[in-house]
């Protein structure tokens, strides 16, 4: 973990009411796709938690989706900098891979994919990836995800566009060695009920500190109790623990 | 060059900087940020006898200039703590720590105290008596100066190091809480914990939190913590420990004026990790400022 002043090179937006935003400063702590920034706005007493989408030297991107008073703040800067914990989180472990893993964004989920997806075809695995949303105005970094070289299917709740329904009618369809997942909690666990492999899965939980220190996200496993800041957010499927 | 030590239940403190527990955890987090040695001292998370994992989440909740927490005390139970956490901690915390007990019974306060006690790391012992969020515990042996007198002597009568009495604000009288814990042998007294409170969720229209209620902290409660300081100040000898809100040098000597021998600080440090490093830098600045030249000096001072 490191606290750094971060300079905002761009910030625009991908949709309606999804942000992306291009930061610089040091990224030296951020040691794994998965992993995640807490950010500091003026006026509002706790950070905001926000996942790394890329990194490149020192430049760093963050997707958001404005859905309160933070982000909507977030939203609307356009220069300035901003203070940031980074290396936050456990990030994504890559290591267990296998030769084609597929990588299942829904919404916000989609983010971290990106630079989980950049890292495993560097490392000359094919990567399958599959983007879920609601609607077809809703889809953003489809593009950005073939650029990368991946193999990239996109479905939407509407069928207004891609393939319609969810991403694991989309999975059923696919052969894979691993997955890697990130999205609302109803989608993670379809994804874990739908998978034939291990893998693993990105939680989202209202945070105090972001670090570890609060317990405020704490989490039941099979391996004991886990700070989602901290030991997640990222879990393996063996070890989940689903609350309802 | 403004003199920063405190002595503290006659342990000297460099400085009267304390991050409070549960905003620290067990302190090798933030040794991660900076070294922690440079604190006077800091106060782990609280400790129960047996292991506990806590409430259900949410359990925080954002406020105007502060926060909620319902986390419930969770920790690994004073033997894994002992076992595990102490050891790691040595490795980064070369000073006395101060060792934050709770419980839900009178025996589970003094068995978790002596166990402590028994530790050569431990300098002084915080016994919460104030936790707003468990039930069966904490906080109602805090709010019954009867109740709180017999939790102090029963962990006086199994300790041979200072043992503070950590409040809660949630009560009429905090004054004949604090009286009842020193009349029965409390080296010391800390305060203020948290303050009840709650938030509602527009959308769902239930609670933030999901214990509902939970310990409201931060900046807002500051002047309510100030005051209740310096009452308890003008009806007690022993030292007082302040806190609530504190998040810079200037609150700090406020709360020393208001009668407060040390300084706890909580919830600032979850927001901005390096808050206490950055008060200690402080103060020397801030004192001169103030045509202040020792710390102890000033405990008290406004009468």
């Amino acid at each position: 973990m490191k606290q750094g002043i971060f300079e905002i090179v761009e910030n625009l937006p991908l949709t309606e009411n999804v942000y992306k935003m291009t930061l610089r400063g040091d990224t030296s702590a951020i040691t794994a796709p998965g992993q995640f920034v807490n950010i500091k706005l003026d006026g509002l007493y706790l950070r905001r938690p926000i996942s790394v989408c890329d990194l490149q030297g020192d430049f760093l991107t963050i997707i958001y989706k404005v859905v309160g008073k933070g982000t909507a703040q977030l939203s609307e800067m356009r220069t300035g900098t901003l203070d940031l914990l980074t290396g936050l989180g456990n990030g994504y472990d890559l290591a267990k891979s296998g030769a084609s893993p597929v990588l299942l964004g829904g919404g916000v989920g989609v983010p971290p994919m990106y630079l989980l997806c950049k890292t495993l075809l560097a490392q000359g695995k094919s990567v399958q990836v599959i983007l879920g949303f609601n609607t077809k105005n809703e889809v953003f970094f489809e593009q950005e995800f073939k650029d990368l070289g991946a193999n990239v299917t996109v479905t939407t709740v509407d069928g207004t566009y891609g393939l319609k329904g969810f991403v694991t009618d989309a999975l059923a369809g696919c052969d894979y060695s691993y997955f890697y997942t990130c999205g609302p909690e109803p989608m993670l666990k379809a994804v874990y009920r739908a998978s034939r492999t291990s893998g693993q899965l990105s939680f989202e939980k209202r945070m105090g500190c972001g670090f570890g220190a609060c317990m405020g996200c704490s989490c039941k496993t099979v391996t004991g109790y886990k700070r989602i800041c901290k030991e997640g957010p990222v879990l393996q499927k063996e070890e989940i623990l689903w609350e309802s | 060059m403004g003199e920063l030590s405190v002595n503290l239940c006659g342990i000297q403190l460099d400085n009267p900087i304390i991050p409070a527990s549960g905003t620290f955890g067990y302190g090798y987090e933030y040794a991660e940020l900076f070294d922690i040695n440079c604190l006077g001292t800091f106060s782990f998370k609280g400790t129960t006898k047996d292991p506990r994992f806590g409430n259900p989440t949410p359990r925080i909740a954002e406020c105007t200039a502060g926060m909620i927490n319902a986390v419930g005390l969770q920790n690994p139970g004073v033997e894994q703590v002992i076992q595990t956490e102490l050891p790691k901690l040595k490795a980064c915390f070369q000073k006395p720590v101060m060792a934050n007990v709770s419980g839900f019974s009178v025996e589970d306060y003094a068995y978790t105290c002596r166990m402590l006690d028994a530790q050569e790391q431990v300098g002084w012992l915080e016994v919460n008596i104030s936790c707003p969020n468990v039930h069966g515990g904490g906080m109602s042996f805090g709010t019954d100066p009867k109740a709180a007198a017999e939790v102090t002597k029963a962990v006086k009568s199994v300790t041979t190091k200072p043992v503070i009495m950590k409040l809660t604000p949630n009560v009429t009288d905090i004054v004949t809480i604090a009286k009842a814990c020193a009349d029965a042998g409390a080296d010391g007294i800390s305060l203020i914990n948290t303050m009840l409170g709650m938030r509602i969720d527009l959308r769902t229209k239930k609670p933030v939190i999901a214990n509902k209620m939970g310990g409201f902290s931060g900046p807002a409660i500051f002047p309510v913590a100030l005051r209740m300081v310096y009452q308890v100040a003008q009806a007690v000898d022993v030292p007082i420990i302040g806190m609530g809100g504190v998040s810079s040098a200037e609150d700090v000597l406020e709360m020393m004026l208001a009668g407060a021998t040390a300084v706890e600080v909580g919830a600032a440090n979850l927001v901005d990790p390096l808050i206490c490093p950055k008060i200690i830098e402080d103060l020397p600045n801030v004192m001169k400022k103030y045509n202040i030249q020792s710390l102890q000096e000033i405990i008290g001072g406004a009468k």
